[in-house]
């Protein structure tokens, strides 16, 4: 039987080799380009028809649309309007790669360290530009809150400055540990169904159960990871 | 673990970059215009219309009011017409009445004239009569008719007498 880890594997679909470097679309880029085509097929199609009273299905997206301005809102402000886009695409992004990542035999781009490392970077990198156009080197000063004592301050700017570098990692670490961890725990107790013959149906049943929770933590995740953005996006612009 | 392959890092970053940047394009663009529009839309719709029914709303209020007023105007006029009526009626019933027992006060006074003017008449004539029974009594008894000025102060002086 496959290894519960078999499912993580890599597979080259077109190998593409480009400026000497490796850019094979592999089950992971074609999982990233259908959750892009879904996100936008989504999009387009319950917006097709722009009706002033909305159905069913435009009502979700309103309903996504307003979930992610909220959360920007409340979290970033005013200013965050201009990086909603990019928030809501990170939120549909992950969400989308999540649930893709339900169905059986498909492959979940977000169990991969490299490419939730990469998003958190890009969210660290640019929260950091952003933080230091805004405020030049006052932006220093976030290591160091407003009305701390100074015989503190050797202590706390060190804390200060692991804990903001340490953003991307947690970041990226949270959201890979929890998508590998949940398939494969699905995938043992999956295993656990055959082997144990008929007993199978108490694992099933806990695969059931857990199959569930998945989804709810493919949801709660994607929030997570758009929130934790918005917050340092926050920190950026307000300095605490 | 296939995440820690690094032969796994370099495709699935370049996909990623692809991938997101048209996600994040055709968000930007396309999408989220979109359904802002719509929202928008509906936004100035609602307020537009909860405009147009406060004002509407106001002016229903001001024509309720004039419509009070109106009535409570033609109810002020009609008691002043009742009570100019009223007044008008009870001027005209002690005109009339003044009138009418003018009217019947001049019948008495006149009726009592008659009356009076009747009862010297008949006195007058009773005394013309008296004084022709008492002269043919008279002329009767004696023979002889005494005169008319002797028979007429005789009968005065009796009725005098009766009528003190």
């Amino acid at each position: 039987m496959a290894s519960p880890i078999e499912q993580f594997q890599i597979r080259p679909v077109v190998p593409i080799e480009a400026l000497g470097i490796d850019a094979s679309l592999t089950n992971s880029g074609v999982l990233m380009l259908i959750a892009v085509t879904g996100i936008a097929t989504f999009l387009t199609l319950t917006m097709r028809r722009r009706a002033l009273v909305p159905g069913r299905w435009q009502s979700v997206a309103e309903v996504t649309y307003e979930f992610v301005a909220g959360m920007v809102r409340e979290n970033v402000g005013l200013e965050g309007r201009k990086y909603f886009p990019f928030i809501f695409s990170l939120f549909m992004f992950v969400l989308f790669g999540n649930m893709l990542g339900m169905i059986p035999y498909s492959f979940t781009f977000t169990s991969h360290i490299i490419v939730t490392f990469t998003m958190a970077a890009v969210v660290f990198l640019g929260t950091t530009i952003i933080g230091f156009a805004r405020h030049g080197l006052g932006f220093f000063s976030f290591f160091l809150p407003a009305g701390t004592p100074w015989f503190v301050a050797p202590i706390l700017i060190p804390i200060e400055v692991i804990s903001y570098f340490t953003r991307p990692i947690s970041l990226s670490l949270r959201l890979f540990a929890n998508m590998t961890a949940g398939h494969t725990l699905l995938k043992v107790f999956a295993g656990f169904v055959v082997t144990m013959g008929l007993a199978g149906f108490v694992p099933l049943v806990f695969v059931i159960a857990l199959t569930g929770l998945e989804f709810l933590i493919a949801f709660l995740q994607a929030y997570v990871f758009a929130i934790l953005s918005c917050i340092y996006l926050s920190d950026a612009i307000h300095l605490h | 673990m296939p995440q820690f392959d690094p032969t796994t890092f370099s495709p699935q970053i370049v996909w990623l970059i692809i991938s997101f940047a048209i996600l994040y394009w055709f968000m930007a663009r396309i999408a989220l215009p979109r359904i802002s529009d719509v929202l928008d839309t509906r936004q100035e719709r609602i307020s537009g219309d909860l405009e147009r029914a406060e004002e509407l709303k106001s002016q229903a209020q001001a024509l309720a009011d004039a419509h009070d007023q109106a009535i409570a105007e033609a109810r002020a006029q009609a008691q002043e017409v009742v009570r100019e009526a009223r007044a008008r009626m009870g001027e005209e019933a002690t005109r009339r009445q003044a009138e009418v027992s003018e009217r019947l006060g001049s019948q008495i006074a006149e009726a009592e004239a008659r009356i009076l003017r009747g009862k010297e008449e008949a006195l007058s004539n009773l005394r013309v009569v008296v004084a022709e029974v008492a002269q043919s009594a008279a002329e009767r008894l004696v023979g002889e008719a005494p005169s008319d000025e002797l028979v007429g102060g005789a009968v005065d002086a009796a009725m005098r007498e009766r009528t003190s």
